[in-house]
């Protein structure tokens, strides 16, 4: 009878690890789907003004972005204390603005090529002497709906 | 006696339940940030073909130097009473024709909503942060006026019928309903906002 009594106090059984694999996929997917992917690393200071009559950009599929600032620490000693402006992974002149919409708007797909934003990311410290020429630049190549970026917040806190 | 068949299995259907729980208990609480800011048209390069006449009257100048203080209709003023000054201005309905206007009815000011123009002008040297100030002031001396006549005639603030209106999630049988209503006050005091080309000196 003693075959029977395999069954003792104490014994431990084993976890199952066969679901383990969905877990992981599902992981997986959850950060592949909440994942923004940043596309450009930012080498100039990036601090934005505050703005209280905001709107939301929604549809980042259509939007075109423009940083400008002063050159981060590391790139000071290259580029200098400045202001300049940052397309995708480099500094850009003035010039190089038009171009540089003109090219993304050709990546985009037709139906959008005419519902794009511009969004001009730019440092509180900048000069309005090159937002104005980046402005001429957009003109020029009829981007004219642009948003300047800013932090939601006090607009009057800017001014200190 | 050594151990014959291994111990036995714990019941792991409930893990799937548990994942469940998990992915939407995180699909819930995530936020993906978006970015937000004050939303401007730039003027088109070629110039309107007739040239218009526009009385000075209608037009409210705004001057930034380069130290960040403003010159408002010739005159020195504060950034903190540039929104006021700016309603009283759009709100003016100088010759009557404005039947929604609660303004002053200063003949020497803006004849009409529909005709008065904010004309923006810096310097190259103004800061940036200054300059998005006194925008920022200025698209809130419409939102003002336009969440006044948006309550008066919905019961509700513009700028949520026009966030309302924009979000993409808001169903589409609402914002059909909501396009007319954010269309009809738009058009009550639409926005005018002129930037000429900055001067060099």
């Amino acid at each position: 009878m003693a075959k029977f009594n395999k069954k003792k106090d104490g014994d431990l059984p084993a976890v199952s690890t066969a679901s383990l694999p969905d877990i992981v996929f599902m992981l997986l997917f959850f950060f592949m789907t909440v994942t923004v992917m940043k596309d450009s690393s930012l080498m100039v200071d990036n601090i934005l003004p505050n703005a209280s009559e905001i709107k939301k950009l929604e549809k980042k599929d259509r939007v075109i972005y423009i940083y400008v600032g002063k050159p981060t620490s590391q790139y000071q000693k290259v580029f200098g204390t400045e202001p300049k402006i940052q397309l995708n992974d480099k500094f850009a002149n003035v010039s190089e603005v038009g171009d540089y919409i003109l090219q993304e708007r050709a990546k985009k797909p037709q139906e959008l090529q005419n519902v794009l934003t511009t969004a001009l990311k730019v440092d509180k410290n900048a000069n309005m002497g090159l937002i104005s020429d980046i402005k001429q630049q957009l003109r020029e190549v009829n981007a004219l709906k642009i948003n300047y970026t800013t932090f939601e917040g006090d607009a009057f806190r800017n001014l200190q | 006696m050594p151990r014959r068949g291994g111990p036995p299995e714990v019941n792991a259907g409930s893990m799937a339940d548990i994942a469940f729980l998990l992915l939407i208990f995180f699909l819930v609480t995530t936020t993906i940030e978006t970015d937000a800011g004050l939303d401007r048209m730039l003027p088109p390069m070629e110039p309107p073909e007739d040239n218009v006449v526009i009385k000075q009257k209608n037009i409210f100048t705004v001057n930034i130097n380069k130290n960040g203080q403003l010159l408002v209709e010739e005159e020195l003023l504060d950034l903190k009473n540039l929104r006021n000054a700016a309603m009283e201005f759009l709100d003016n309905g100088g010759d009557g024709t404005c039947n929604y206007c609660k303004g002053a009815r200063d003949e020497s000011s803006s004849d009409n909503p529909s005709k008065a123009i904010i004309s923006l002008k810096n310097d190259r040297e103004t800061k940036y942060s200054t300059y998005i100030t006194v925008q920022n002031e200025l698209v809130g001396a419409y939102n003002d006026l336009r969440n006044r006549e948006a309550q008066r005639l919905f019961n509700r603030k513009f700028t949520e019928m026009e966030a309302e209106y924009l979000n993409p999630e808001t169903p589409s049988s609402v914002r059909e309903e909501l396009k007319d209503k954010v269309k009809q006050i738009q058009d009550l005091f639409p926005q005018k906002l002129s930037e000429a080309q900055t001067s060099t000196n």
